[in-house]
């Protein structure tokens, strides 16, 4: 069973203003019943002074959506509609004295309703970007969508660097699996999105080294002016092994900078090529054979 | 937990606990027959000593009960694990590395996720599974499955009966045509073992995994069943336990429970099967009968006695658990609110179960222990709950007690 805090509990089992309120001028409609949640919000604005003079829910969902439906209503009435609108879905678990993080979507429905009930008074249309994934990191409440749409803008190719992008991952480390899962997905796509740029001659070794350094040096300066510098470690396929060294070595950019030398050696050797990180330390030592991947 | 407020509030009642498919009441018989292995009976059966004797002796009188339990030719078939998601994975892995060449891998899209995940990482390792579909009263798609049948087939790896709706697929005619291609074949027997008589021997059966703790053992203990003759490979390495099928020091207190459950419910079988179907029909139409737009789903004529599916529509099926919670009554819910998930239940999502239901689908697993008393108290309290959730929802009309003719649909969300 969730552990669900008194206040949500006692939302829920005595849930407040669960009712159509009589002659709104507001109605918000959120949710979908294949979700599992849906909410409808009436609210009765004085059209004078915008102020919510009565608030109702209507909900389809389980004890915390109902919970949070109720909270939303307590602390709505009374405000006026610029006040409502500060409020965020935060505000609502906190008032509820928390919600477990797979939880933390029926407060988001609780605000989504608001912002639909405001804008259906204001005669204002709201843009519909709700898109919600399978919950991969509970920790920070990170789902699978938000962390393939950061993994392919940003052309990430390791789990660390999903870390660093998005915190997913970052706390108790369960996640990681998933992560790697979700990252096999996302590389496989934009690989096969990439495969028909691949020049048709296939470079020689010393060739494809040659066009690599010549990359690197074109980046150099770039990475120098911050105190950094890049090194390349090893090629195999189309991997290649590059270590950041100096200020770049640590830095929170790091990824981005990865990326961006990676799509620039992709397109100089005209097939993808995935750019793995090494210590600089490992400059010295035998060459990784693999870095990151499945273990 | 709150103090119930059934029984008008004069006295507590007694807790109605109808999760039996997701756990059982340890029988006191049961506990009796293992404390002696907590307390006195503390050796090392592998020891040469006398310490280790009676409980070396313990462990064979309770393989002989499983055998008897699962209907087996031969007791060292049975091999001892700690829970039956265990006994799955040595069965499906050890397919895998004992026909290496084999490549393929049949089960279905509503196993438990004991099998579900393990094929998923398989074929995240290059295995192609067939994963066999359902109808929507969750029976398998025997053309389907014929038509996946070859000699590329490393393991089939099916449940005898269906953990949520109760549902029993064909599993001895199924296996019979696996033999055919040389196929092995393994059942996740955990909802039928103890609930109704299982004959293996002869039946084509390869490999079957059950659990203790589904009919009245403790938790942490189940058994493979390896046939005599079938190729295998164990998955726990390093000692001679188990015939080195399984290594390990034995949980000698759970397998001495195991087998004592097991003889228990070979015995009560015949005797309470009937009773407790008729508790579960009893419960089925009552509910069914108070309360509008709800439905059976799964395969009510093929199904184990204990087990009752019932989807409520246009009500999620957390929100009514956790009213039941407070009148003491203990079911379970595929609805993706229980589990974390925003999708319902994936057997709900294999028989095609529209949302509106999928999400308010309440499953309540009976056992011997319960009474027709905790049967009253259900249909009492069930109604009023499903009828004051669908006051507030915004897909009920309360004043006709329908569904709302214009449908309810939310702008965005």
């Amino acid at each position: 069973m969730w552990d669900y805090s008194e206040k949500v509990k006692d939302h829920f089992f005595s849930p407040r203003n669960a009712k159509a309120v009589e002659q709104a001028n507001a109605t918000g409609d959120v949710g979908s019943i294949s979700c599992g949640d849906a909410l409808r919000l009436t609210l009765k604005v004085d059209p004078q002074t915008e102020v919510i003079e009565q608030a109702g829910f209507q909900t389809f969902g389980c004890g915390s959506a109902i919970a949070s439906s109720s909270a939303l209503t307590e602390i709505i009435i009374g405000k006026t509609l610029d006040q409502a609108l500060t409020l965020t879905n935060q505000d609502i678990a906190d008032y509820l004295d928390g919600l477990p993080p797979e939880k933390m979507h029926c407060s988001v429905m609780g605000m989504e309703a608001l912002h639909a009930a405001i804008a259906d008074y204001r005669g204002e249309t709201i843009e519909d970007d709700h898109e919600e994934g399978e919950l991969i990191c509970k920790c920070f409440a990170i789902d699978d969508e938000l962390i393939k749409r950061v993994v392919s803008q940003n052309q990430l190719s390791t789990l660390e660097e999903v870390i660093h992008y998005t915190k997913a991952g970052g706390a108790c480390a369960a996640c990681h699996e998933k992560i790697e899962w979700v990252l096999e997905e996302c590389v496989a796509d934009y690989q096969s999105a990439g495969s028909v740029e691949i020049a048709t001659s296939p470079a020689s070794i010393v060739e494809r080294i040659h066009r690599i350094e010549a990359v690197l040096n074109d980046v150099r300066p770039q990475l120098q002016a911050d105190g950094g510098d890049v090194q390349l470690s090893d090629v195999e396929d189309d991997m290649v092994f590059l270590a950041l060294t100096g200020a770049c070595s640590g830095c929170g950019l790091s990824g981005a900078t990865l990326a961006m030398i990676e799509q620039k050696l992709s397109e100089a050797l005209g097939e993808p090529i995935t750019v793995y990180p090494v210590g600089s330390s490992a400059l010295s030592k035998a060459p990784l054979k693999v870095v990151g991947g499945d273990q | 937990m709150n103090p119930a407020k059934c029984c008008n509030g004069s006295k507590t009642c007694e807790p109605a606990y109808l999760d039996n498919n997701a756990t059982t009441q340890v029988d006191e018989q049961v506990v009796a027959a293992m404390l002696p292995f907590l307390t006195e009976h503390y050796g090392n059966p592998s020891s040469i000593h006398k310490f280790g004797d009676p409980v070396g002796k313990a462990i064979e009188v309770a393989r002989t009960q499983v055998q008897q339990l699962i209907g087996a030719e031969h007791a060292t078939e049975v091999i001892f694990t700690s829970c039956a998601t265990e006994a799955t994975s040595t069965a499906i892995l050890s397919a895998v590395e004992a026909f290496p060449e084999r490549k393929e891998i049949i089960t279905s899209v509503v196993e438990h996720p004991a099998t579900l995940q393990l094929c998923e990482h398989l074929q995240r390792k290059g295995y192609t599974i067939h994963w066999i579909g359902v109808d929507s009263k969750g029976r398998i798609d025997m053309e389907a499955y014929q038509n996946a049948l070859s000699e590329r087939v490393a393991i089939i790896s099916l449940m005898w009966a269906n953990n949520e709706t109760g549902t029993i697929f064909p599993i001895r005619g199924m296996a019979e045509m696996a033999k055919k291609h040389g196929i092995l074949f393994h059942t996740d027997a955990v909802q039928v073992a103890g609930k109704v008589p299982i004959q293996v021997a002869g039946s084509g059966i390869d490999l079957l995994s059950l659990s203790g703790h589904k009919f009245h053992a403790p938790k942490g203990i189940g058994a493979l069943y390896l046939r005599r003759g079938a190729k295998f490979r164990p998955l726990l390495r390093g000692g001679h336990q188990e015939r080195g099928r399984r290594a390990g020091t034995e949980n000698a207190s759970g397998i001495v429970a195991l087998g004592k459950a097991a003889e228990l419910a070979v015995n009560a079988m015949q005797r309470e099967s009937a009773r407790i179907a008729m508790m579960r029909d009893r419960l089925e139409h009552g509910l069914l009968a108070r309360v509008p737009c709800s439905f059976v789903t799964g395969d009510p004529s093929q199904r184990v006695p204990n087990t009752s599916n019932i989807a409520f529509e246009y009500v999620e099926g957390e929100s009514i658990l956790l009213m039941l919670n407070q009148f003491n009554i203990a079911a379970s819910s595929g609805s993706a609110c229980t589990s974390g998930s925003l999708e319902p239940s994936h057997v709900m999502r294999a028989m095609d179960i529209p949302y509106t239901a999928a999400h308010g689908a309440i499953r309540f697993s009976l056992s011997r222990y319960t009474t027709e008393d905790m049967i009253d108290r259900v249909l009492a309290e069930l109604p009023a709950i499903v009828e004051r959730l669908r006051s507030i929802s915004p897909y009920w009309d309360p004043e006709q007690n329908c569904p709302r003719e214009q449908a309810f649909e939310p702008a965005y969300g």
